[in-house]
């Protein structure tokens, strides 16, 4: 058994120290917002957040989580900076498929706590291990922007 | 070489045989997925299946076969299109809501079930998506759906107030009586709109009167749901005892499996068994693993041994296929156009431009891999898919299963991409699915099954766009002018072999091979246009976003930027002169070129940095496209693409956001494939397995992206692929504005290093 704790609840898992984490978060504990895109750490659609920092969970076997708190696409939200994020990417209409989009947010966010104001070649830095094949890059872009300008507001 | 397999190739024939098939419905001009079937309307545009007025559920009103309007007033749209990323949930939507006058923060969209009847397109006559043809085929049919909804809301409100209906008006889901004030709720309404006759017809709004269509203000229906993980792809459904199930492919098309052995997949955790099926569309048997969840299936998959008989393998490698190609192209192939004299032109050319063109075969790749949910009962069998072919793998998984195509029900749910893949024309992926259940039930595992491909099964599962390889001969007369054109084209047939193959295919001739080439939009005295469709290749291809404009656009709008640049004259000015009888190619064209500033110098680089524009305009379903790429090398052969300008005429843009998000992300797919995509065959095997090999665009390498679309008040048409044919075509002619060098040959990879 290993305890892993995912947006503030502890979760008992009976697996492999091996498996992934994502497929603990997906197939055992049930949290299905995070994405299988390639399995070896090459999109960032199965990103999540090990006590903030973002990590692909494909790559990631539980036993190397620790006691590091999980927080997934559907906790992200309770995060100011997850918050605003979310907001950005509605108000711009990034989204087109979806389905990688839980782990750009989680990438973006990310991005943000550790640096509220990002220029361009940060966002690229931060920003381009997470693939689109939808290529909602151009608004991906703007919406971090966004996100960091309506933040910085609301600090001042 | 058969990759299909006889039996299932025969199936699928019986299926089709079965619908009332009519040349009446191809749409001209708007091929590739149109597939020319149409079927007679068993009822009205509104595909009203149910009773007048029939109530839903709990007094809900469910007028027609697209709306309901619940007692707490929710409008309900059901959309007969997946919603894979390309807005048609929101399209559908908007169709509906203007005509309703409904309020847009009340519309939610469900996906329709399979059910041909009611929810076929209108431009095919079965139910599927594609071609662009979502919003084009249900302009009228949703906005008719919505009218009369509404009107059979203002007639309850009128008898419940005892007033005129006349007297009546709806703003934002209410029915409103101006001289007393009073107004009434949809939802209030609902019970009693039920009782009320369906209207046989009802006037639609004029362009004049829309509230919602051509508007900005409306956000993306699913917006909300994919930015917080509640979204339900395939891959995040969980049913009751539902185990994964992940199939072994072998690593050539038309191996033959002869020996499993499963005693290591047996010992992973979480593994129940290894089923053998018989797969639908490849030949043999095929083995799955099922466990209990994803990590183990793949796990257990991965430690089968098998024994493959490779006998009538496809074995080929890259480079003899394009020798092969090359030496084809070499030969008179099938005359495709033939007008004019181009072989008399051409030896009276006083310039002749001989230039071959290779494109390779590309995966989709959409960001959720391949699968398919199968619960196989006793007298029914229910899937739960990114369903996109809902018609055709229907009656293929009723086939399969011995069950009517009514016991095959099919719930669609939201694609994380799709670009084609999961409107296969053999039906490939739903029926392996349908194929491990019904073995698993056989073998003593009566539960639902997810089937789940990896992302490399995805990636070497086949159902590629074709490579392609076109050698052309331009002649141009003293002083520039292009006299003739001479195109000839190989590449694989996609229709030949799948259910559309006697509807599409005329004297060996597939149109999707030739759209965009077969009626070149240049003025041009003689057009020849020839191909070649090999039938000996195994590996299996299909359309892939924007079909055969992907290999024809880049092909032709390159040519003709070689021409210009032989006669001496600007790429802009010469094709606009040849264009005179195409004003929509023309209104694209200025449109790009005037917002790109084509007509100022582009500002230059640092010391030895090259920099250079090009432009690229194409047609395709329907569509008119033209894009002005700017590009940056490097002294080392690095190359940057800065800036796209893009104009599109789509008719009347329903959703204009939506119009640009389908070119911006147009553009960046196709820039994927124009710098980087490539899959190559080694020995019949395909080389590239993951991201690292099969590489697409990434956030860093994405140009600014500017979209002008054209006023217009003609239909709408698509929007979702006809962003990518011009891109590939004015990258390229920008790296030749650049630096003289010429790209023939996608991906443009390393090419400028040297």
């Amino acid at each position: 058994m290993t305890t892993l704790t995912i947006n503030g609840q502890t979760h008992e898992v009976d697996a492999p120290d091996d498996m992934p984490l994502l497929w603990a978060i997906r197939d055992l504990v049930g949290f299905t917002g995070t994405k299988y895109g390639c399995g070896r750490g090459l999109c960032g659609a199965c990103t999540v957040h090990l006590d903030g920092q973002a990590t692909r969970s494909c790559i990631t076997p539980i036993a190397a989580v620790g006691d590091r708190e999980i927080t997934t696409i559907e906790a992200i939200g309770d995060d100011p900076t997850g918050a605003r994020v979310q907001k950005a990417w509605r108000e711009l209409d990034v989204v087109q498929c979806g389905y990688c989009q839980s782990g750009q947010i989680m990438s973006a966010t990310a991005l943000l706590q550790g640096n509220p104001e990002p220029d361009d070649s940060a966002i690229d830095g931060a920003m381009s291990g997470n693939l689109c094949r939808c290529a909602t890059y151009v608004r991906i872009r703007a919406a971090i922007h966004e996100a960091a300008t309506s933040l910085g507001q609301e600090v001042s | 070489m058969h990759v299909l397999k006889q039996h299932a190739q025969s199936r699928a024939a019986a299926a089709f045989a079965t619908i009332n098939v009519s040349r009446r419905g191809f749409m001209k001009g708007a091929s590739g997925l149109a597939l020319g079937l149409y079927i007679a309307p068993l009822l009205g545009r509104d595909g009203q299946a149910r009773a007048a007025g029939q109530t839903g559920e709990q007094g809900e009103f469910a007028p027609n076969a697209f709306v309901r309007v619940t007692p707490d007033g929710e409008v309900v749209v059901i959309a007969k299109h997946i919603e894979m990323g390309q807005g048609t949930y929101t399209g559908l939507a908007t169709l509906v809501a203007e005509e309703l006058d409904a309020d847009w923060a009340s519309v939610r969209v469900e996906g329709a079930p399979a059910d041909t009847q009611r929810y076929q397109n209108l431009a095919f006559g079965i139910q599927g998506t594609g071609g662009s043809t979502s919003i084009a085929n249900s302009f009228e049919q949703m906005r008719q759906a919505g009218a009369k909804a509404r009107a059979m809301l203002v007639a309850a409100a009128a008898e419940h107030l005892e007033v005129s209906p006349d007297s009546l008006s709806v703003h934002q889901g209410k029915v409103i009586h101006q001289a007393s004030g009073r107004e009434l709720g949809f939802g209030e309404l609902a019970e009693a709109a039920a009782d009320q006759p369906v209207p046989d017809e009802v006037t639609l709004k004029s362009p004049e009167q829309f509230t919602l269509i051509g508007k900005q203000q409306l956000m993306r229906q699913d917006g909300p749901a994919k930015t917080d993980g509640s979204a339900r792809f395939t891959q995040d459904v969980q049913l009751d005892g539902m185990l994964i199930a992940v199939p072994a492919h072998p690593t050539r098309f038309g191996s033959r499996l002869t020996g499993v052995d499963d005693a290591e997949t047996l010992k992973v955790p979480g593994v129940v068994a290894s089923v053998r099926f018989s797969s639908p569309t490849r030949d043999g048997d095929l083995v799955a693993v099922l466990a209990t969840n994803t990590w183990a299936a793949i796990k257990g998959r991965d430690a089968l041994s098998l024994e493959w008989d490779d006998s009538q393998a496809f074995t080929m490698g890259s480079e003899a296929l394009e020798a092969d190609y090359r030496e084809r192209a070499g030969q008179p192939g099938d005359t495709v156009t033939d007008r004019g004299d181009a072989a008399a032109a051409l030896d009276d050319a006083a310039q002749v431009i001989e230039a071959d063109y290779v494109v390779p075969y590309l995966a989709h790749a959409a960001m959720e891999p391949l699968n398919c949910v199968v619960d196989l009962k006793d007298d029914h069998c229910n899937i739960l898919n990114g369903e996109q072919w809902q018609t055709m793998d229907q009656k293929q998984v009723a086939e399969l299963l011995g069950l009517a195509p009514e016991q095959v029900r099919i719930q669609q749910l939201f694609a994380g991409g799709s670009f084609g893949r999961r409107a296969n024309p053999v039906s490939d992926y739903v029926l392996e699915a349908a194929a491990i259940a019904k073995a698993a039930r056989e073998q003593g595992q009566a539960v639902p099954i997810k089937m789940v491909w990896t992302r490399e099964d995805d990636t070497r599962g086949g159902y590629y766009r074709p490579f392609n390889y076109h050698r052309a001969r331009l002649a141009l007369d003293a002083d520039g002018n292009l006299t003739a054109w001479h195109q000839r084209l190989v590449g694989q047939s996609i229709m030949t072999g799948t259910p559309m193959e006697s509807m599409m295919v005329k004297d060996g001739i597939d149109p999707t091979s030739v759209e965009g080439v077969a009626e070149l939009a240049y003025g041009v005295p003689s057009l020849n246009v020839e191909l070649h469709t090999p039938s000996d290749i195994g590996v299996p291809v299909q359309w892939w976003r924007s079909v055969g404009h992907t290999h024809t656009g880049f092909s032709t709008e390159s040519l003709i930027d070689e021409a210009a640049a032989a006669a001496g004259q600007d790429p802009y000015q010469y094709r606009r002169e040849r264009l005179g009888e195409r004003p929509r190619w023309q209104g694209v064209l200025d449109l790009a070129a005037e917002k790109a500033g084509w007509s100022t110098p582009l500002e230059g680089g640092a010391e030895g940095v090259k920099r250079g524009r090009g432009i690229a305009v194409h047609e395709s379903f329907g569509s008119y496209v033209a894009q002005v790429a700017e590009v940056t090398v490097d002294a080392d052969g690095q190359l940057k693409v800065d800036r796209v300008v893009c104009a599109v005429d789509c008719g009347l843009a329903v959703n204009p956001d939506m119009v640009r998000a389908q070119m911006e992300g147009g553009i960046g797919f196709a820039l994927a494939a124009a710098l980087h995509s490539e899959l190559t065959l080694d020995d019949g095997q395909v080389q590239q397995s993951n991201f690292h090999d099969f590489q697409v665009l990434r956030l860093n390498e994405m140009p600014e992206i500017e979209v002008h679309i054209l006023p217009s008040a003609e239909a709408p048409t698509g929007v979702g692929e006809p962003g990518v044919p011009p891109l590939a075509p004015a990258v390229t002619n920008a790296i030749f504005a650049a630096t003289g060098q010429r790209i023939r040959r996608l991906p443009i990879a390393d090419q400028l290093k040297g």
